[in-house]
């Protein structure tokens, strides 16, 4: 754990001034340990199931599989892939993710860019509304009944409409509008542009960070989200696939229909969990190497800021 | 009500924009002409606020009317502190209370300091790499969804899982996790650790970036060894972020982990897993106690507002950060 020492002087005047002292180095080298662990630790969960989804049965029952699979097959791969309700279910979460993410941002901008305005007549008194919903909700109970009441059971608007703001991603794209030069909104309103073109043509295409960090915060948590769908679907082909999986572990859904018999099926429900935790997880990780760094700069500018 | 505020003559209107006065005070009226298209721009997030956040708020009613399924969602007549009183003499309302002040007491006390303590580490680590590669690791937990999670966990717990493997290396017989009321809290702890540890070091390490460098450098000078600087300087820099945290976790007390607690518990964790969120939804949605249940739900979300604003308060006399 030699450091690169030409770079290490070059890099920053705050590597200078620490000139590292030998208690400091052995510091050095127990926080690399200890923070290496801290990778293991997150990461074991994860490959283990992986490793699960690989295996065969009768490995996974003698408790014998770690972190790289044994008795590799891919049959239960198979057994989910042809399952033709899982694919329903996968559909409806993909459908439900992009409806209801369209309809968050649609919401979202729009408030946030008046928010933004400082010298709009009651501005405080619009932050304020959506700030107080922070501190305090209707409550589980009175929502329920509301969507029950607006007939939106079993309609994608159940999932879409509820949550459609979130009032941290409001704040952080309102302090995003806020940094914007003033000025070349002016210009643009001199132009004879109006108030949406402005949004549309000047401040958006200005706001692709933010915009896509937004997109993503919302897609993820659209993807994620199961507990609306669980509540206010009532038939197994609306379910997202996050309920097809609830049910799969609450062993709602059993392995039988997932195409094994008897026996089988019993072996197969801890392999099927794993596999269907794989797959529902799979588009998550596949983009998040590449979108990892926008959402952290999209949070932290809407920290510093406030 | 505008002549009592204004002090001087109102001059807007008069003076034809073009030489752009410094911002002036306008009526209503003249805000409205000026900027409609603004104002209608949140027409439409209003109404999301009013119907979906406010609406409800006011359907907290429903906690003093007796709610019929299929009625008015106000409900149809007036009972009066009746739901009140009943959960106030239900047994098993005190036992989920203390269950979720025990469980929010835990997690404030073993999830709030973890993401200070990682962001430290980050900061002193002099391998760039490493430590990009550390941080994109642990924020990854944060994008999984709570049914994976809860996926995880058992699966991790299983008879055949990772863990009973550890004990049986060390000849200790199977644990079913899942199914002892003495393991729960442990667990649930634990995995929320696992969730969300590193995603709480982001604000933690913007907060850090902006420390004055000069700080650092004055301390050294006045013989501040690296221990000194970071207790002198860095957890100084980092308190208005911790304290902001704090009130909002403190806020949120109430709520613990509602979904991941329903989709990890069981009849036989009970004793100790059932929180006032989890037995309102029970009370509520599968057993149609509607009134009943927004009564628990009003008692909780009034007990979060009190401790969010009591913090805020405390906050504010003491430390001088405050959220408003």
């Amino acid at each position: 754990m030699i450091p690169d020492r030409t770079r290490a002087v070059r890099r920053s005047a705050r590597t200078s001034v620490r000139t590292p002292t030998r208690g400091y180095r052995v510091f050095q080298a127990v926080n690399a340990l200890v923070l290496t662990g801290v990778v293991v630790v997150t990461l074991y969960p994860i490959v283990n199931i992986l490793a699960r989804s690989f295996s065969s049965e009768g490995y996974i029952r003698a408790g014998r599989v770690n972190l790289v699979p044994r008795g590799f097959n891919v049959t239960t791969y198979k057994a989910v892939l042809t399952n033709p309700m899982f694919w329903t279910d996968y559909r409806n979460t993909v459908v439900y993710t992009v409806v209801a993410t369209v309809v968050s941002m649609v919401l979202t901008t729009c408030y946030a860019y008046v928010l933004s305005k400082k010298d709009l007549r009651g501005r405080n008194f619009l932050v304020g509304i959506a700030v107080f919903t922070m501190f305090f909700t209707g409550g589980l109970i009175p929502n329920y009944i509301l969507v029950t009441t607006l007939g939106l059971k079993n309609s994608v608007w159940a999932i879409a409409l509820p949550n459609a703001i979130s009032v941290f991603n409001l704040l952080v794209m309102k302090a995003f509008f806020e940094g914007l030069p003033v000025e070349l909104e002016e210009a643009a309103a001199i132009d004879g542009l109006n108030t949406y073109r402005i949004l549309l043509r000047v401040v958006l295409p200005l706001s692709k960070a933010v915009v896509a960090t937004m997109v993503l915060f919302y897609a993820v948590s659209f993807w994620n989200s199961w507990f609306a769908a669980f509540l206010y679907m009532d038939r197994s082909d609306l379910f997202p696939v996050t309920v097809y999986l609830r049910n799969l572990i609450a062993g709602a859904t059993s392995s039988t229909s997932v195409g094994f018999t008897g026996t089988d099926a019993v072996a197969a429900a801890a392999n099927i969990q794993s596999v269907t935790i794989v797959l529902t997880t799979l588009p998550i990780l596949a983009v998040y190497p590449f979108v990892q760094r926008y959402f952290v700069s999209g949070v932290t500018l809407g920290a510093v800021k406030g | 009500m505008s002549t009592t505020r204004t002090v001087d003559p109102p001059s807007e209107g008069r003076a034809p924009g073009r030489a752009k006065p410094v911002p002036v005070r306008r009526t209503w009226r003249q805000s409205l002409r000026r900027d409609w298209q603004l104002y209608s721009l949140a027409v439409l997030p209003l109404l999301f606020f009013a119907v979906f956040r406010y609406l409800p708020m006011i359907g907290n009613v429903i906690a003093f009317r007796r709610f019929q399924p299929g009625g008015s969602m106000f409900g149809e007549h007036w009972v009066g502190l009746r739901y009140v009183k009943m959960f106030w003499s239900d047994p098993t309302f005190w036992d989920v209370f203390t269950n979720t002040l025990v469980m929010g007491l835990l997690t404030l006390v073993f999830c709030f300091p973890m993401p200070i303590v990682l962001a430290l580490l980050l900061n002193e680590l002099r391998s760039r790499s490493l430590k990009r590669f550390v941080q994109s690791v642990s924020y990854l937990p944060h994008f999984l969804s709570t049914v994976i999670v809860a996926g995880v966990v058992m699966q991790f717990l299983a008879a055949d899982g990772p863990v009973n493997q550890a004990l049986h290396h060390f000849g200790h017989s199977p644990i079913l996790f899942i199914q002892q009321p003495g393991w729960f809290r442990s667990i649930y702890v634990s995995s929320e650790m696992w969730q969300t540890t590193g995603w709480g070091t982001i604000l933690y390490l913007a907060a850090l970036t902006s420390i004055d460098e000069n700080l650092y450098e004055a301390a050294r000078i006045d013989g501040a060894n690296r221990w000194k600087q970071t207790w002198h300087v860095t957890l100084p820099g980092i308190r208005p972020t911790m304290v902001t945290l704090l009130i909002l976790n403190i806020g949120t007390f109430m709520a613990v982990g509602f979904e991941k607690i329903l989709l990890l518990y069981n009849p036989l964790t009970y004793p100790t897993a059932d929180v006032v969120s989890t037995y309102l939804y029970r009370m509520g949605v599968l057993s149609n106690n509607f009134s009943y249940a927004a009564a628990i739900g009003l008692f909780e979300s009034v007990i979060g507002l009190v401790l969010i604003v009591s913090a805020n308060r405390i906050s504010r006399r003491t430390v001088g950060t405050s959220l408003w």
